[in-house]
């Protein structure tokens, strides 16, 4: 191979390529291409989150500052009341529990619901479950404005309409077919040995799944976990639709458009609640991304 | 699977535990996903204002209305010309990306990866208001620091030829990280003894780049592009809070005309809305065949290359 290929990056070629007898001055040569093209792209990965760093340092300047800072990251004084004003006065402490509620006890049923249910069609043939599965599928990408109407028309009359139960309920309702699929890819790689096993032990059907089959699928359960969150945690449209005559109900990102409205000029108490709002979503990403990732990768893959 | 000829009492117990397993979602599932979405079509025939029982069959009346509604024609053209704005950018420059982030001689990769994922996870209508403050033509930031450059005033989302544009760069930048994440995915699954390979007999980057990576990348293509596609059609959260559709309609996607008939108005007319509604169903059910065809040539694909 000559020199000159040597030196020019290479996509997708792992580590360890470089010959052991390179001498350091030619290795940081050849490296240095690598070098240039990651300061290129930190510079972009700046601008890409600046948006957010931005909206960081606005809900720390005041009003007038805002207004004439342009895109200075640093507050001449730091202005901590944004925070008290967004939690007490525009209610973002409230919104805060609702979406925390919402989104906890969703994550929980979605997760117990698609973990039966994959593992039921993975595991056992009964009748029509080859038609449940087709259903599934065939739902797979429907837009909640093409559902939005009829939800709201029974949940009013189930008396759900203007209750967090409602909203719970709803969004659990949902597809997540994707969900489901994921556990079923998994529950039919698990040997069958395992759970003649179980039986032999004595375990019964809610047994053999609860002790055994369960607690094998939790990377699963994290992935799926992990991406319903972040789903709820965002959603919009229905608890927009939900919080309509109850305004105690909203969650932060319904909480947020109402801000607006009311405080047209209040933009850096506004930026503290958009804080509020996303910090908590953005750490629970960052403490658990593996899953988050490999959820996304798996639509790919499969 | 193993099941016994004659029913015993075991195999009785059983199939009640797996309808007990199923029930939670064939409930909540059917009631909140396969009831509606065949409920629009009832709907949709009905003339009805959702405050009182009284519905009026009216047959296709509806959809008569709807079709000849300039404003649905103009969500519909909306609608698609956002997805052509967005879906070629997000699949093409990510994949740029992605095949650049895939090197692990690439310093600090884990860290830019991440970075470029962060918009991805935030709250969709949040960024949605604060852009509406950023690019505000008289206080945002933006148009402060374009002054100083002697430009003045721009009015990114109030203007109807810079709305739509605007929107759908905000959009892919919002959604970016999805679409890379995607595409590592699929690079990851080409094998690096091919890479060896081609470098033992001497390929050049770009061969290799153009005569391994994408004929390999290839079926991954067809169903990354259906995957954003059909992301398009959920921007409601975005639309709504940047521009609530406007100026004057030229960003109405669909979903925003469902809503503004359905919820919005003051007398909401729920069978035109549902009319819409199913009419937007039968775009995407479209678009999700052509990506049943597409998944089928794309297996078909991949069978076919070792």
């Amino acid at each position: 191979m000559t020199q000159q290929a040597a030196a020019v990056p290479r996509a997708g070629v792992p580590h360890g390529s470089e010959t052991p007898h390179d001498s350091r001055g030619r290795r940081v040569v050849r490296r240095l291409p690598w070098w240039i093209a990651a300061a290129f792209l930190v510079g972009t990965a700046l601008l890409w989150v600046f948006p957010f760093v931005w909206m960081v340092s606005a809900s720390l300047k005041d009003n007038m500052e805002m207004f004439s800072g342009g895109l200075n990251l640093f507050p001449k004084d730091v202005v901590w009341s944004n925070y008290a004003r967004a939690w007490n006065d525009a209610h973002f402490g409230r919104y805060l529990i609702n979406t925390v509620v919402i989104t906890v006890v969703t994550v929980a049923i979605v997760t117990i619901r698609c973990a039966t249910c994959g593992y039921v069609l993975a595991r056992y043939r009964f009748g029509g479950s080859r038609i449940f599965m087709g259903v599934l599928v065939a739902t797979l990408f429907v837009p909640t404005g093409y559902t939005i109407i009829p939800v709201v028309k029974i949940s009013m009359q189930l008396g759900l309409i203007d209750s967090l139960t409602g909203m719970i309920l709803a969004l659990s309702g949902g597809a997540y077919v994707s969900a489901i699929l994921i556990y079923y890819g998994y529950f039919r790689k698990i040997p069958r040995e395992l759970e003649e096993a179980a039986v032999v032990d004595g375990a019964g059907f809610v047994r053999t799944f609860f002790s055994v089959m369960l607690p094998l699928a939790m990377p699963v359960t994290a992935t799926v976990a992990v991406l319903t969150f972040i789903t709820t945690w965002n959603s919009f449209f229905l608890p927009l639709v939900f919080s309509f005559s109850r305004p105690e109900l909203r969650t932060v990102s319904v909480g947020m458009q109402a801000f607006v409205g009311e405080t047209a000029t209040d933009w850096s108490g506004m930026a503290a609640a958009g804080v509020i709002s996303i910090l908590p979503v953005v750490a629970v990403f960052l403490f658990l991304q593996r899953y988050f990732v490999e959820g996304i990768s798996g639509a790919v893959k499969s | 699977m193993s099941q016994s000829v004659v029913p015993s009492g075991r195999d009785w117990k059983r199939s009640a535990w797996i309808w007990l397993f199923l029930l939670p979602t064939v409930v909540l599932y059917g009631v909140y996903t396969l009831y509606p979405i065949i409920a629009s079509y009832w709907y949709s025939l009905v003339e009805w204002n959702g405050f009182d029982s009284h519905q009026r069959f009216v047959g296709l009346a509806n959809y008569q209305q709807v079709l000849k509604d300039p404003f649905f024609a103009n969500s519909f053209k909306i609608t698609l010309l956002f997805m052509v704005l967005v879906v070629p950018a997000r699949v093409l420059l990510s994949l740029l990306l992605a095949v650049v982030l895939n090197s692990p001689r690439l310093p600090l990769v884990g860290v830019l990866r991440s970075a470029f994922f962060i918009p991805v996870v935030t709250t969709t209508a949040i960024i949605g208001v604060v852009m509406r403050f950023v690019l505000d033509p008289a206080t945002g930031p933006v148009n402060s620091v374009l002054q100083a450059f002697g430009i003045d005033g721009v009015d990114f989302l109030g203007s109807q030829s810079t709305a739509l544009p605007v929107a759908a760069v905000l959009y892919i930048w919002k959604f970016f990280g999805v679409t890379m994440i995607y595409w590592l995915a699929a690079l990851q699954t080409i094998p690096h003894e091919i890479y060896e390979a081609a470098r033992i007999d001497g390929a050049s980057v770009r061969q290799i780049f153009v005569h391994i990576t994408l004929p390999l990348l290839k079926p991954f293509l067809i169903i990354i592009t259906v995957l954003t596609v059909e992301e398009t059609f959920h921007n409601f959260d975005l639309m709504y809070t940047l521009t609530g559709g406007g100026p004057y309609f030229h960003t109405e996607i669909i979903e925003i005309y469902i809503y503004r008939w359905a919820f919005a108005a003051s007398i909401p007319q729920l069978g035109h809305a549902s009319a819409a509604a199913v009419l937007f169903g039968l775009l995407v059910a479209v678009v999700g065949a052509v990506q049943l065809w597409g998944v089928y040539a794309a297996r078909r694909m991949r069978r076919s290359n070792p």
